[in-house]
């Protein structure tokens, strides 16, 4: 038995809840927060003065989350709000969207970090569009793992036929989508069951309550463990370092977006293509024989290469793709539409370009994945398929391949507003540097 | 086999070290704010850990409100010589002096008078992105608050026009007079500070741990008993073995009855703690909406 003061090693899930204003979003969070005892007094009371006022006396558990007074005195939720809680196995962080459909930004936002979603559905209605558009953007953003909590069982008198009836719309629907993980659990939020504690009403679902499954579904192998990719962050070449004998010191500090480093490893250092290896990985803590994704580490070389801010070093047999010319699914976050032929700033990995529009492929329709052609702009929350134009090549991996080094943001100049959430598709080639075969 | 997977305070530590080396890497004139608290205190650990073994290449800056514990000062001054950091101090006592700073009638405490002496060191220094150590845990505006927080040229945030945060791309761009708050911490909670601190075996001001204090009863809670408003014959004063659970002004900051003497003790007590680490701040419980307001005009 483990006591608050030992420590012991806890890893981290973070999942994002998606459902509409009625789907019970806030209760089901509430809800959570509540039974797993993550509330305080001051917390709870600050629940009962405002139910007072608008609850007719009762505690809202939806006001937990409906966080902002704008928001409250309107009673939706505008943005992305973060959630934290913990039990003994696991530390949870919540990133709580909106399910209104203009708000698909909010949620691009919230899923680009989860490890994990959650799709609410209210058991009285079944699959609607809203559920479809949801579970699109998380296979779009490709996220692992999946929850479908279909909710309100309470008002379907707890029918195990109506919540294999849901199932069964919901897997009609699977194919279409990339998650491989997909877990559905019958729940009532307003009244607690299967979110914390098994619920007596549930006789005929053996599986385990929503907070069991987020303690223990497997997420240690969620991040790219095979291809080592390490945009340079930082170039860490001190002027009166700490320690004396590190005068010559010239590391490359960053995070690793990919794989793994080893001491000793044969690496190459894109777009340059100098070839050299990894003399040692340094840390405040001491050096380490190898680190991996994605560890924040400072690589010295073996060899003293030029290499700036904005480069990759990856691993010598491993290449990732370079070009200039683009594609790439974006979901559109501005009020202004996308046009094609507009520039706009390119932020990946640690580098940013100047880029163009080439053109617009298609619109993807958000609920079914269908692709649409002859579209001329993107409005805001519209998801589709673009060519991009970068002023100098990017060095990436497709999004399907590395989240991290097949990413990027668009930035409108003159505003300085990001515009866009972009996912490269797989590179067609792969990187082939100027200086391949320089051999030091 | 070796285990390719972090643990949380790994995670919210590579995490918090990418978003220190982008602020180095993005911005001309960054300084970190450092208070001497437990939070900024863990802000310099994570400098130590993304910049070394070069210097931390940003000025500390602090500012003072004039009504601080004496031990956080102390501390605050010590730990930036040994960082060999440059440690720039602005007070409010100065900005009232020269009219910066106004104080409204009656008003005492001198939370919401940090608001223009930020702004005045901003533009003194011209600093175009300050690090700050505030969580989301700790006030539900914060919670809707993103790592790099946008400020118009008047210090003001607003909610509804935050730049999506996707991935880690941080986007730090900024035309002249506008300006960055990046809050490396988002993402930890007050349970995972003291971890961090008893990992990283830190040292904090002696006030966190348990001490005897004068102490006198107001609003429902403890404070120090100081000379800037003395105890009226009708309050209730007492001397009681208390620490501090966060550092605000010595006039505000509740202290809690407790005999937590290691980081271990602190951190079974916040385990069992029923009331939030911000119900010990009185500048917080004005109204409901009392931090959001602060935000939207430019504080911290």
């Amino acid at each position: 038995m483990t006591t608050a003061t030992t420590p012991h090693l806890v890893d981290l899930l973070r999942f994002n809840t998606c459902g509409s204003v009625d789907d019970g979003k806030s209760t089901l969070i509430g809800r959570l927060l509540y039974d797993s005892k993550s509330l305080m007094e001051d917390q709870i009371e600050a629940l009962e003065r405002s139910a007072d006022i608008t609850g007719g006396g009762q505690i809202n558990l939806a006001n937990l989350t409906d966080g902002l007074r704008a928001e409250r005195e309107q009673g939706i939720t505008i943005d992305v709000a973060y959630r934290y809680f913990a039990t003994p196995h696991r530390k949870f962080i919540i990133a709580d969207t909106p399910g209104h459909v203009q708000y698909t930004r909010n949620m691009v936002t919230g899923a680009s970090t989860a490890n994990l979603s959650i799709i609410l559905i209210d058991a009285r209605l079944g699959v609607i569009e809203q559920s479809r558009r949801h579970s699109c953007i998380a296979s779009l953003l490709r996220i692992p793992h999946l929850v479908v909590a279909i909710n309100k069982m309470d008002l379907v008198d707890w029918s195990e036929e109506r919540f294999l009836e849901i199932k069964d719309q919901f897997d009609e629907f699977l194919p279409r989508l990339d998650i491989k993980d997909v877990k559905f659990i019958p729940v009532s939020a307003l009244k607690g069951d299967n979110i914390v504690f098994p619920s007596p009403q549930t006789p005929w679902y053996p599986g385990p309550t929503l907070l069991g499954h987020l303690e223990t579904v497997h997420i240690a192998s969620d991040s790219n463990l095979s291809n080592f990719r390490f945009p340079v962050q930082w170039v860490n070449r001190p002027n009166n370092p700490t320690d004396h004998s590190l005068h010559d010191f010239r590391g490359l500090s960053g995070q690793i977006a990919g794989g793994v480093v080893r001491i000793g490893q044969k690496v190459m250092v894109l777009p340059s293509g100098f070839k050299s290896t990894i003399k040692q990985i340094w840390t405040l803590d001491g050096p380490l024989q190898e680190a991996f994704s994605p560890q924040s580490v400072t690589l010295v070389l073996e060899h003293d290469l030029d290499v700036s801010r904005g480069d990759m070093i990856v691993d010598a047999e491993d290449l990732p793709g370079a070009s200039s010319d683009l594609h790439a699914k974006i979901c559109w976050m501005n009020p202004r539409p996308l046009v094609a032929g507009k520039q706009y700033l390119l932020k990946h990995t640690n580098q940013t370009v100047k880029s163009v529009i080439t053109s617009i492929e298609h619109k993807i329709n958000i609920t079914t994945l269908d692709k649409e052609d002859g579209i001329t702009e993107l409005a805001m929350n519209d998801l589709g398929e673009i060519r991009i134009k970068t002023a100098k090549p990017l060095i990436y991996d497709g999004y399907a391949t590395n989240r991290l080094t097949g990413s990027f943001i668009l930035i409108e100049p003159g505003t300085n507003s990001t515009v866009a959430a972009g996912m490269l598709m797989q590179p067609i080639d792969v990187a082939h540097p100027e200086y391949r075969d320089f051999a030091i | 086999m070796p285990s390719y997977h972090l643990d949380h305070l790994n995670y919210l530590e590579t995490e918090a070290i990418h978003i220190m080396r982008e602020v180095a890497a993005e911005f001309e004139r960054p300084a970190l704010l450092f208070s001497g608290g437990k939070d900024s205190i863990c802000l310099l650990r994570l400098a130590e850990k993304a910049f070394r073994p070069s210097d931390i290449p940003m000025p500390f800056l602090n500012v003072a409100t004039g009504h601080e514990f004496p031990e956080l000062l102390e501390f605050r001054d010590r730990r930036a010589g040994e960082l060999n950091a440059k440690l720039i101090i602005r007070t409010v006592d100065e900005a009232l002096e020269k009219g910066i700073a106004v104080q409204a009638p009656g008003q005492i405490s001198r939370n919401q008078l940090q608001i223009p002496v930020l702004l005045a060191a901003i533009e003194e220094f011209r600093f175009d992105c300050c690090i700050g150590g505030a969580r989301r845990d700790e006030e539900k505006a914060r919670a809707k608050e993103r790592f790099f927080s946008f400020r118009d040229s008047f210090g003001q945030w607003d909610p509804k026009i935050q730049r999506p945060e996707i991935w880690n791309l941080y986007n730090g761009r900024l035309n002249p007079g506008e300006n960055m708050r990046v809050f490396p911490l988002s993402n930890w909670t007050e349970m995972d500070v003291w971890e961090y601190i008893r990992r990283e075996k830190l040292e904090v001001p002696s006030i966190y741990f348990s001490h005897k204090r004068r102490c006198v009863r107001r609003q429902g809670q403890w404070v120090p008993d100081t000379d800037l408003i003395p105890a009226k014959a009708n309050e209730e004063v007492r001397e009681m073995i208390v620490r501090v659970r966060t550092i605000g002004d010595i006039i505000s900051t509740g202290c809690v009855e407790s005999p937590a003497n290691s980081y271990d003790d602190i951190i079974e007590e916040i385990a069992v703690a029923r009331v939030t680490e911000r119900g010990s701040r009185a500048d917080d419980r004005v109204s409901e909406a009392a931090m959001e307001d602060r935000k939207k005009a430019g504080y911290f």
